[in-house]
């Protein structure tokens, strides 16, 4: 009955020609993505073996393996947390369960935007001049990881902060028309049902600290050294940096050495980023209300 | 010890106007989560503080305002030292305008069809790829431009040396594109259905559903993931410094190598004695992104916000 | 009328949200061991009233109350610990709420805020709470389900167990059967007939009739004034002092 008009026709068919060209450049944006792992893959496969993640540098970083930048990014990543989850989980329950609604809780909302969105390498100075310098850390993995801490923190707060409010508001006012106090709510209903969250930002934040350059470079990862770290005082290799320094600084390094640590720093961080992603996605089936 | 209540009203022993433990506890947190609270604020002040500590003899000392803007000499190990930052700025514009002018399009391109047009496993895969994409470490991508951009530029483009704006203006592009697309996709989620179902009961196809009647509505939105994305650009260091090459000059062509601001601090920040005049120029830069960016959070944060007061 | 002891009373009580006056100049006095019904359409400052009791006000910084509530006699507002107040008086809301922990727990989680500790006598609580809440039999086998994913029915008895497990003096309902079946509600309030020996009892509802079947006397609140407080009976069978009493009693608004 109802037939195709000819500007049904026109329409349908432009309809078709955008989603094409749209989904064309969706393609071409993430297909980067696997054409980098695919290369990447290709190109530093060969040099991973066991040797390889176990043993450290040798000849002058052309030989041997990334042992000491692998402790050393997991010392980095550790002191890191240690620094930024309880201050990240306590500004959390501030701004979830206690904040009133007033230009304070603005001023903080800006703040970690702000916080989130400083230059790396602004960070680095930063902590440089606060963490080397003013509190006498000097180069090490203390300064490092509190530089790094104040970079994630954004991270841990915005995640921790969704959990909390996605617990629902009708509990909490069970709870305290019981006579609880807020902590006794917190403590015995909002937090426990949004550890799974905080989590997942936690290993968001794990992966981002493994990654970054430019807050360590300056504040406590070295070039080159000939011993693992044994305090938070100790300078330390670290992927990241090493794979900056072998891609710039030192000649005759074989491709396939450059691209293996490439390739590891990259798996570490996108295994980490999934492991996120699979944890929410299986607790979007958990569901508890 | 008094013995353990059996009852609820047992317990009760308290009167109304006893404060117990749990009174002191909850007093005591609700003062350790403010704290917690105010840290954001206390880093973002303190972060401002620390690099002027450091960077605010120069501004008093060596700075000269017109060779800092106006100059594109800088050479600051030179023996009579000159800080003009001109040519890093342009480094800077030249880098992240390209990376913008790359990317926008297609981030908001992929925001447009992930958000009204994918669906089901196809929409999560592509949001999951958008998230690999968000979390490449800067310095991967680096990696990525000396050794893989690099001679393709050079293949492709029949030029001697594939470092400079291109190389480093895509790369930055596709660092930058995640965070456009994710907040281009919130903004347009934000839209309401009844936008849309409006539109289509008047007979509107969906795309010019999406051009008249949503990307209108999400205007504030797109605008703020665009700012965001500058600022992204703006601040990137590792892989502007590994793929743009280290010559300090204004660029002429997409395939000349500059140094962005962000470069220059990372490479010469090491080689620096502590409190030199070059070393707190350097802090100089810094303060002059830090600004920067936070000019462009806050209007982005602005621009959002104006989008909440409808 | 014998004269009873007062448990609640409210003096020259105002509640205002903002600009907005909800409760205006309310005194009213709830006596010791009945049920205390309010009826009134929406938007008549009823559940406001309930909140302002318990001083749940504290969580809305928009709503300010003034004018004195009295309970045993003590302005509530000068109590120097909140909880141990809130801990006397149960509340059950329109939209049952089974918190995400077990059912034990949900029982249990009132003692043990209150100091309890022994096993046997937080399980003697819960099964005597969730008895007298008419809950027991259905849950007993499994008190290690989530009370969140129980039935709306089973939700809102469980929230009377919880505010049973207080122990309190003074029960609040609002509204209670609004979100739960007819045969839940049966239940409910043969419950609430059995209790109120025990304690005390101010139930807001907006079904005329529930208070007619439970409220020994009833007030009726309307647009934030309270028009009249009447035995149950002299306001259903038309004695009242307000011709708009008997119009809302006989449905002709609501």
């Amino acid at each position: 009955m109802f037939e195709a008009t000819a500007l049904n026709e026109r329409n349908r068919r432009i309809q078709t020609l955008f989603t094409l060209l749209f989904g064309l450049m969706t393609v071409i944006l993430v297909v980067p993505v696997l054409i980098i792992l695919a290369v990447l893959i290709h190109e530093g496969a060969p040099a991973i073996s066991m040797e390889f993640l176990f043993s450290a540098p040798t000849q002058g970083m052309t030989a041997g393996g990334i042992f000491p930048a692998l402790v050393g990014t997991i010392w980095l990543v550790t002191v890191a947390l240690v620094a930024s989850v309880p201050v990240g989980v306590a500004a959390a329950i501030y701004l979830s369960e206690y904040a009133p609604d007033n230009w304070l809780t603005r001023l903080i909302n800006l703040a970690i935007i702000n916080l989130a969105g400083v230059p790396s390498i602004v960070h680095a100075l930063f902590g440089v001049g606060a963490f080397v310098l003013f509190a006498g850390f000097g180069t090490s993995i203390l300064s490092a990881s509190l530089t790094l801490a104040v970079m994630t923190l954004p991270v841990v707060i915005v995640a921790t902060r969704e959990s909390l409010q996605a617990v629902p508001q009708a509990f909490r006012e069970a709870c305290w028309s019981m006579g609880a106090t807020r902590w006794q709510t917190i403590r015995k209903v909002v937090l426990p049902n949004s550890v799974s969250g905080i989590l997942t930002g936690v290993i968001l934040e794990v992966s981002r600290t493994a990654g970054e350059t430019a807050p360590i470079m300056f504040t406590g990862a070295a070039f080159f050294l000939t011993y693992l770290p044994q305090g938070v005082l100790d300078q330390t290799m670290a992927m990241s940096m090493h794979l900056f320094v072998i891609s710039t600084s030192v000649p005759g390094v074989p491709e396939a050495t450059r691209a293996g640590t490439a390739l590891v720093l990259i798996s570490m961080v996108l295994l980490m980023n999934a492991t996120s992603i699979a944890f929410r996605v299986y607790l979007r089936g958990k569901k508890k209300w | 010890m008094p013995p353990e209540p059996a009852t609820a009203a047992g317990a009760r022993v308290t009167d109304l106007d006893h404060r117990g433990r749990d009174w002191y506890v909850d007093r005591a947190v609700s003062t350790i989560v403010f704290v917690g609270g105010i840290s954001a604020i206390v880093l973002i002040v303190g972060i401002f503080v620390f690099i002027t500590r450091e960077g605010v003899g120069f501004v008093f000392g060596a700075f000269d305002f017109r060779e800092f803007f106006g100059s594109t000499a800088w050479r600051p190990t030179a023996d009579t030292p000159q800080y003009g930052a001109l040519a890093l700025i342009a480094g800077t514009a030249s880098v992240t305008g390209l990376a913008m002018l790359v990317s926008v399009p297609f981030s908001l391109g992929a925001a447009i069809f992930i958000s009204e047009f994918a669906t089901g496993r196809v929409k999560e895969s592509l949001k999951v790829l958008v998230e690999m994409l968000a979390a490449i470490p800067s310095v991967v991508w680096g990696f990525v431009g000396l050794t893989m951009m690099n001679p393709l530029i050079i293949d492709v483009f029949d030029v001697p040396v594939g470092l400079g704006v291109l190389n480093s203006g895509i790369i930055l592009g596709l660092m930058a594109a995640p965070i456009m697309t994710t907040i281009a996709e919130d903004a347009l989620k934000a839209v309401p259905d009844t936008y849309r179902e409006a539109a289509e009961a008047m007979g509107a196809t969906k795309w010019q559903v999406v051009f008249n009647v949503l990307l209108p509505a999400a205007r504030n939105g797109l605008t703020a993931a665009v700012l965001l994305g500058v600022g992204r650009g703006f601040g990137e260091t590792m892989a502007v410094l590994m793929a743009s090459g280290h010559a300090v000059n204004i660029p002429t062509s997409p395939f000349d190598s500059v140094r962005a601001l962000t470069a220059t601090i990372a490479a010469e920040l090491g080689e620096t004695p502590v409190g030199s005049d070059h070393y707190r120029a350097l802090f100089t830069l810094g303060i002059l992104l830090f600004v920067v960016t936070f000019a462009i959070n806050l209007t982005a944060d602005l621009v959002v916000r104006g989008t909440n007061r409808r | 009328m014998v004269d009873a002891a007062v448990k609640l009373a409210v003096e020259g009580l105002t509640i205002s949200f903002g600009e907005l006056t909800v409760l205006r100049g309310v005194d009213l006095a709830v006596r010791e061991h009945e049920i205390f019904g309010i009826i009134g359409p929406a938007g008549s400052g009823k559940t406001s009233f309930l909140r302002a009791l318990n001083r749940m006000d504290e969580f809305d910084p928009d709503m300010r109350v003034e004018g004195r509530v009295l309970f045993n006699g003590r302005d509530v507002y000068e109590v120097r610990n909140v909880y141990a107040l809130r801990r006397r008086i149960g509340v059950v809301f329109p939209l049952p709420v089974g918190l995400p922990l077990t059912i034990y727990e949900n029982v249990a989680l009132a003692p043990r805020l209150a100091g309890v500790k022994r096993k046997e006598a937080l399980d003697d609580i819960v099964e005597r709470c969730l008895t007298r809440a008419a809950l027991w039999d259905e849950v007993k086998d499994r008190l290690t389900a989530l009370g969140s994913l129980l039935s709306g029915g089973q939700q809102q008895r469980l929230t009377i167990a919880r505010a049973l497990s207080q122990e309190p003096e003074l029960l609040l309902l609002d509204e209670f059967s609004i979100a739960v079946d007819p045969v839940t509600t049966m239940r409910i309030e043969d419950v609430l007939k059995q209790l109120r020996s025990e304690i005390t009892i101010i139930m807001v509802t907006n079904l005329v009739q529930q208070a007619r079947r439970l409220a020994d006397r009833t007030a009726f609140f309307l647009n934030g004034d309270l028009i009249e407080v009447a035995e149950t009976e002299e306001l259903f069978t038309g004695q009242v002092a307000d011709p708009r009493t008997r119009h809302y009693v006989e449905g002709r608004f609501g």
